[in-house]
């Protein structure tokens, strides 16, 4: 860069137009792929209005989406709060797409702009196209091509089978949704345009080789009378399995055609969305701290005022702050908060480690790349596996963690299990670490078999860990859902690791106007 | 890098979404509404309050956990150290705050003012306008105040606001008051040489400014505006018939009572004014005040047409039809004299049916009993004849209270086309 462009503010005041954010743009382009070596999709920014954005947060920040009542009471709840002052709107949505689309809003003021750019079209990108879990699940080309077709199949069956219909359907998929992923890696990896071509041709085969008169046929005794094993049944129902819909998709005997393909649109995009939930922390970290560095550069650079700076870091603290557990304002840690401090605190170990951080993190500290570092962490950890690597005792001490172990039998109280000293730092950091793991946070629910023989129930198992139970209510009316799906009885025994069974949950299915 | 546009696509794209959302919710309130009003009292259910909606309606229920051996790190320590014992908070054993999310998606109840209420409930009836469609729908013009406008006639000038704004122009534009002329023309009489002069010319500059700025100028003056506004016939008046013979039991006044109750709050929802007229019957028919239709002792034979011929005796003398929408709903539990029926017959076709916009009969009959196990009474044989010739009246028959809000429900119900004999 010459000394002329350097020297040349972005933007003067508050102020912005298409120009300036071009050359925000390309500034922070700059900064982020020379400074920091990121790599990232191509972005795409759109400029919206406050109230589009409320339209985008009810349907889960996506662009287009089926339709369904859900997205409309999330709107007006937030539009409530919205308008009651009780929420701000957040600054930004990115979505994980290529090219990657960050949504601005017209709102905003030129440093905010910025901020936006640096932290979503930079930072979250980068994040989306390099980490591991959004490689290994997501289709970042498909996504909204899919998107697109699953609006238009969604409004299609309403057309032809009634919005009601559609409705119970997609209810019953919404509330197995997450319990609609494939957990563990060694399956295949989404990809949205293939799954989009085949649908149509699953869909254009059937019209192509309808014929009535196969409804006629006579189906003739069953030819093989002899039971099947139990392995054997298992196996070929793919048993146990811990992807409810797709199972469901696969092998509920009642269910249209339409229907499986709607539970499939619902799992797809569960599946599309399972790498967020188990990268909050390192998600927004990694941005936050790429906007940090963006618009400190900026700053340094001369690109953006004192005042611009000092706007920001007024929003900066307020992203990152973290109240304490006994604050009204407490709600968990915040993820920005806690990811922007571990990602400072490596930058702080690679570079300017003290004895402790050679102790605890002898890869790292004193290795002076802090990019290539932070680089190799983003690609390659979850919120689990980076905070018990990653999770420093200063950081600890800083901020102030303990442990508290709750354990109902006892009625003493809840104990501090541990605090941020010598002998605390490893029970904190593992019981931190443990509260980010997807394994833990979602119940273990699978389809263990089901009664062929007999009146075709499907028994489910949910591994009961740490004595939590179900909520009953609930856990009634998620299986209610999954039983008209299915068409017969559904049961659910909730076991111990002991194997001993705690309690059973039982639902009959009710009619479902579709499968009438 | 791409630069989009957006704000000029069409907002409110989840419109679709939150119509889906309160199309929903609507008929679950309103199925809420109609149970709830089954089991109460009219007057409470009047009242409105507090509906829930069905769990299973509005609710996203998912898996969840709750309870077991928990443990937390929290940040903000101040003063723990490892082995201490904290007390639960007393709410719930322990995790209840934690979890947030399932819990707290069962309450999605809505609290309905009466107004809502009633709304919800009457939302789909419409008042069946049989005989004079056309006269519900005549509207008189009222005129009403529509702020202020640069034109109009002399008559509506408005002065304050004329002045207020010529008071602004002059204050802007800096003309000079009287007082300040007036006092240099004081100080003008004893001053020295010099000063007269520059007093002079500033008097001339003074005054030709004032020349230049008007007082009030055209382009102050402003005209109160009116606007017609259609304003519908607001006056209605409902009669109230009963039969109150020894035969009519506590139980039937009762049901008779829920339903007049429910019509007139059904007419004040859609008249300004709305008068009732409780006219009760024997074997002959007297005005009287609602204590005493309801509740004062009478016994007689019965004759139908007298209360008829009251009814339509008020009428001429206090209700013209032309500025009166005329209800009126009869109770009786179908009993009349054979010989009073070609009288009461006529009566009605001739005198009260053309000057009615509806007329509902109503036939009450015993708890317990079944509509269509009795016998037809004379009154509803009579009435069915009517109506099979053409006459617009509703008839239904009602044994119990929960059966006052579908049968209400039922007449009223917006028609399309003409009244259809059940």
């Amino acid at each position: 860069m010459n000394s002329f462009k350097e020297s040349k503010k972005l933007f003067e005041g508050a102020d912005w137009d298409f120009t300036t954010i071009q050359r925000i743009h390309d500034a922070c382009e700059d900064i982020a792929l020379k400074d920091l070596g990121l790599n990232v999709y191509p972005n795409q920014i759109e400029v919206i209005t406050a109230e589009q954005m409320l339209d985008a947060y009810s349907s889960v920040g996506m662009p287009l989406y089926y339709k369904h009542w859900s997205f409309g009471k999330q709107f007006a709840h937030q539009e409530a709060s919205y308008r009651k002052g009780l929420m701000g709107l957040a600054y930004e949505i990115v979505i994980n797409s290529s090219p990657c689309i960050s949504y601005l809003m017209e709102e905003n003021t030129a440093t905010m702009q910025t901020l936006v750019i640096a932290h979503a079209a930079f930072g979250h990108n980068h994040f989306f196209k390099n980490n591991y879990l959004f490689k290994q699940w997501t289709d970042a080309d498909g996504i909204l091509d899919y998107l697109d077709f699953a609006k238009a199949y969604v409004a299609q069956c309403e057309e032809k089978y009634g919005r009601i219909a559609v409705e119970q359907t997609m209810d019953a998929a919404h509330a197995l949704m997450s319990h609609g992923v494939d957990r563990y890696p060694g399956k295949r990896s989404l990809d949205l345009r293939a799954e989009e071509k085949r649908a149509r041709e699953r869909r254009e085969h059937e019209q192509a080789t309808f014929n009535d008169l196969w409804r006629t046929v006579p189906t003739g005794p069953s030819k093989n009378r002899t039971e099947l094993s139990a392995e054997r049944r298992r196996a070929l129902l793919g048993l146990p399995q811990e992807n409810l819909l797709y199972f469901l998709e696969k092998a509920a005997p009642r269910l249209r055609t339409w229907q499986r393909e709607l539970l499939r649109i619902v799992r797809n995009i569960a599946q599309y969305f399972y790498p967020q939930g188990q990268t909050k922390v390192m998600n927004e970290g990694t941005a936050t701290y790429v906007h940090y560095r963006i618009m400190t550069a900026l700053h340094e650079r001369g690109q953006i005022t004192d005042g611009n700076f000092l706007e920001f870091l007024g929003s900066h603290t307020n992203v990152v702050f973290q109240p304490d557990f006994d604050s009204k304002y407490f709600s968990g840690f915040n993820p920005y908060a806690l990811g922007f401090a571990m990602m400072q605190d490596i930058e702080r170990i690679v570079t300017d480690p003290e004895d402790e951080d050679r102790e605890w993190f002898p890869d790292i500290a004193g290795k002076g790349d802090v990019m290539g570092v932070l680089r190799d962490v983003w690609a390659n950890y979850r919120d689990e596996s980076f905070i018990s690597q990653f999770l420093s005792p200063r950081l600890m001490r800083h901020m102030r963690m303990f442990h508290l172990h709750d354990d109902p039998a006892d009625t003493s109280g809840i104990l501090v299990e541990a605090i941020h000293n010598e002998r605390g730092y490893r029970s904190v950091r593992r019981a931190l670490s443990r509260q980010y793991d997807v394994g833990l946070i979602d119940a273990n629910i699978e389809v263990m078999d089901v009664d062929l023989a007999g009146d075709r129930r499907l028994m489910l198992k949910h591994s009961v860990l740490n004595g939590a139970l179900l909520n009953e209510v609930d856990a009634r009316r998620v299986l209610q859902h999954l039983a008209d799906l299915w068409s017969y009885d559904v049961s659910l025994t909730e076991v111990d690791a002991s194997g001993s069974v705690l309690k059973e949950h039982i639902v009959h299915p009710r009619m479902m106007a579709a499968a009438a | 890098m791409h630069i989009v546009d957006r704000r000029l696509n069409p907002s409110g794209k989840s419109l679709e979404n939150r119509q889906r959302f309160l199309r929903r919710a609507k008929t679950l309130v309103q199925g809420a509404v109609k149970k709830a009003s089954q089991d109460r009292d009219i007057k409470d259910v009047l009242e409105g309050g507090e509906v829930t909606i069905p769990l299973d309606g509005m609710n996203e229920p998912r898996f969840h956990r709750e309870g077991g051996v928990r443990d937390r790190v929290l940040p903000g320590n101040k003063k723990f150290v490892e082995g201490d014992i904290l007390q639960r908070p007393q709410s719930k054993g322990g995790g209840g705050n934690g979890a947030g999310e399932g819990d707290g998606e069962d309450a999605f109840r809505f609290v309905l003012s009466r107004d809502e209420f009633v709304d919800i409930f009457l939302d789909d009836l419409e008042l069946p306008d049989l005989s004079k469609r056309k006269l519900a729908e005549v509207e008189n013009e009222g005129l009403r105040r529509a702020g202020y406008t640069t034109s109009g006639s002399p008559a509506n000038i408005s002065v304050s606001r004329t002045v207020r704004r010529a008071m602004a122009r002059r204050v802007a534009l800096q003309r000079p008051r009287p007082e300040v002329i007036a006092q240099l023309e004081a100080e003008l009489d004893h001053c020295s040489d010099d000063r007269r002069l520059e007093l002079v010319a500033e008097i001339e500059r003074l005054k030709s400014k004032i020349k230049r700025i008007p007082f009030i100028d055209p382009i102050d003056i402003r005209y109160r505006r009116f606007e017609t506004v259609p304003k519908p016939v607001a006056q209605a008046v409902m009669f109230c018939l009963m039969d109150v013979s020894g035969s009519m039991s506590e139980h039937m006044k009762d049901l008779a009572k829920r339903f007049y109750m429910l019509l007139y709050v059904f007419l004040t929802r859609r008249y300004k004014k709305v008068e009732i007229v409780f006219i009760r019957h024997t074997d002959r028919a007297e005005e009287v005040d609602e204590q005493t239709f309801f509740h004062g002792p009478a016994s007689g034979g019965t004759l139908v047409s007298s209360a008829l011929e009251t009814m339509h005796e008020i009428v001429q003398s206090r209700f013209r039809p032309a500025d009166w929408n005329i209800y009126a709903a009869q109770a009786s539990d179908g009993d009349n004299s054979y010989a009073d029926s070609d009288r009461t017959g006529a009566l009605l076709r001739d005198a009260i049916l053309p000057v009615s916009q509806f007329f509902a009969y109503l036939e009450v009959g015993e708890s317990g009993g079944h509509p269509f196990e009795m016998a037809e009474s004379s009154l509803w044989t009579l009435y069915q004849r009517l109506r099979n010739e053409g006459e617009p009246l509703s008839m239904r028959k009602v044994n119990d209270r929960s059966e006052i809000f579908p049968v209400f429900h039922d007449l009223f119900q917006r028609r399309t086309g003409k009244e259809i004999a059940p």
